[in-house]
């Protein structure tokens, strides 16, 4: 049950919900001043940790040592939100284990020794702390993590520390943005302790309308408040954009449906698609569909289409190095060929 | 229609506002309601970037020279070197400089006191003064519903943990 080939609870507006947790080893200085020796020695303990625990859970697991990838293999990993870009800086010494249906994935010497994440479909941040959770467990079976009973889970940045906990909440906002209501949204749960960013993560531009809402503050709420607080959030996020898009639809009814479908007319036509023009046309469509007007498309048929016509998918789709504008041949190649088989 | 202010590009922001049951609304292109700054544009940026900015706030607040004489005896990280990467050395740093980042982590983060998930290997000591703090909670329960019996228990159970907790 990927986020990205399987529907959720309402995956018309969330796309995947996420939990992630940082933990470090006891006694063990962090990744950025620790020697090439100890972080293999990290890395070698968390493998360990989770291959050669009894668990059930622990039985579906790659190792994958970063080194072993080439560049493509890296990015496709980070599109499929499986790694992080910071955890392909230290690729000598990084690794990843990540599960056969990539629910969940655990970094080792990324900015601190351990980050795992679970990845749901949908909208269900709860579901993905349980698994976590579980998994938390089981590494800590073999591992002593570095922990203060005041801070809680210490962290190689301050900004981490207590939980070591970023739930976060893949939206696509159309309603929003084209009501401009989008920034007093984003402005309000800046308020409540949360944040939002693109689809890839910090810095990232919100490319196709999506946002990831999730909590900045780890110190102080527990977990359970935590993912409580993103969960209200992301409600009323939720009915604000539904009532966004009917406004939208019922100021001009024609005019929606007729631009819907022209965009789906192009990206079944067009030669060539930048990514960005690609992520705002699929955006429409998206919203075309969850709205009732296309029939006979799923949204799981456009999340798998938008995560295999980001870069590094596009390259190995090509199979050889390509130019930006071979790139862009090739996204709008696999657009018409994806959309041709379902329409 | 078109732009109230600028009366050139189409209006695209609709803007309701009531003040004293008086309601005015205008109509404005994207660029004239942003140029009139009652929202505001959304611009991305990294949790690290304003964990640097806090730390830039404080430099009032410990005078640079110094910064640089303090250093964590486990792993040699001194305190310039983390204001510059953002990020400590190990786990002993947060004892090291405790001074300087107790008030920047009050700043940035909700409180100062985790309440969340505790380790079992780690976080023994805790887990029992928590579970004490439940019994207590309980206790007082049981004294207001005069159960009295169930008091008794509830208070061998704390005085236990609370042996547990001098031994460690």
């Amino acid at each position: 049950m990927s986020w990205i080939n399987e529907s959720g609870p309402y995956s018309g507006i969330v796309m995947s919900s996420r939990v992630r947790i940082a933990r470090n080893i006891a006694g063990l200085p962090f990744p950025s001043i620790a020697s090439l020796e100890v972080s293999q020695k990290i890395v070698d303990m968390v493998r360990k940790s989770i291959l050669e625990s009894n668990s059930i859970l622990s039985r579906d697991f790659d190792f994958v040592p970063l080194r072993n990838l080439s560049d493509v293999e890296k990015y496709i990993l980070v599109e499929k939100h499986l790694i992080s870009p910071d955890l392909i800086d230290r690729a000598e010494v990084a690794a990843a284990l990540i599960n056969h249906n990539e629910q969940i994935s655990i970094m080792v010497n990324e900015e601190d020794h351990i980050r795992m994440q679970c990845i749901f479909p949908g909208f269900q941040v709860d579901k993905a702390w349980e698994l976590l959770n579980r998994v938390d467990d089981i590494v800590e079976e073999s591992i002593e993590y570095s922990f203060d009973e005041h801070l809680g889970y210490l962290t190689s940045c301050p900004t981490n520390v207590g939980t070591g906990m970023r739930a976060s909440v893949m939206m696509h906002l159309p309603g929003l943005v084209a009501t401009n209501y989008i920034n007093s949204v984003l402005h309000t749960i800046s308020k409540v302790g949360l944040t939002a960013r693109g689809l890839y993560g910090e810095g990232s531009e919100a490319l196709g309308d999506i946002y990831q809402i999730s909590n900045q503050i780890t110190l102080g709420p527990s977990e359970e408040e935590i993912i409580s607080n993103i969960n209200i959030a992301v409600r009323q996020i939720m009915e604000n954009e539904r009532m966004a898009r009917q406004a939208l639809m019922q100021s001009n009814r024609l005019e929606f449906e007729d631009r819907i479908w022209r965009t789906l007319g192009i990206l079944k036509h067009a030669r060539k698609l930048s990514l960005q023009e690609f992520m705002s046309l699929l955006s429409q469509v998206r919203l075309g569909v969850d709205m009732g007007i296309i029939n006979g498309i799923d949204v799981v048929i456009l999340n798998e289409l938008m995560v295999k016509c980001q870069p590094a998918h596009l390259q190995a789709y090509i199979g050889s190095e390509a130019s930006a504008e071979e790139l862009d041949v090739a996204r709008a190649d696999r657009v018409r060929n994806e959309l041709s088989k379902v329409t | 229609m078109l732009c109230q202010q600028c009366q050139k590009r189409p209006a695209t922001v609709h803007f309701t506002k009531i003040v004293n049951n008086h309601k005015t609304e205008l109509y404005l292109c994207e660029e004239c309601a942003r140029q009139k700054g009652d929202f505001k544009v959304f611009v991305p940026f990294s949790i690290n970037d304003l964990l640097t900015g806090f730390l830039d706030m404080d430099k009032t607040a410990v005078p640079i020279e110094s910064e640089g004489l303090l250093r964590c005896k486990t792993c040699g990280m001194d305190f310039m070197q983390f204001r510059k990467i953002g990020r400590l050395g190990c786990q002993d740093c947060y004892k090291y400089f405790a001074e300087e980042l107790t008030p920047v982590i009050k700043r940035v983060q909700g409180g100062i006191k985790h309440n969340g998930k505790v380790p079992r290997r780690a976080g023994v000591g805790l887990r029992i003064e928590r579970q004490i703090q439940q019994l207590k909670a309980q206790l007082q329960k049981a004294i207001e519903t005069e159960a009295f019996e169930e008091a008794a228990r509830l208070r061998d159970q704390i005085r236990e943990l609370e042996r547990q907790l001098g031994q460690l």
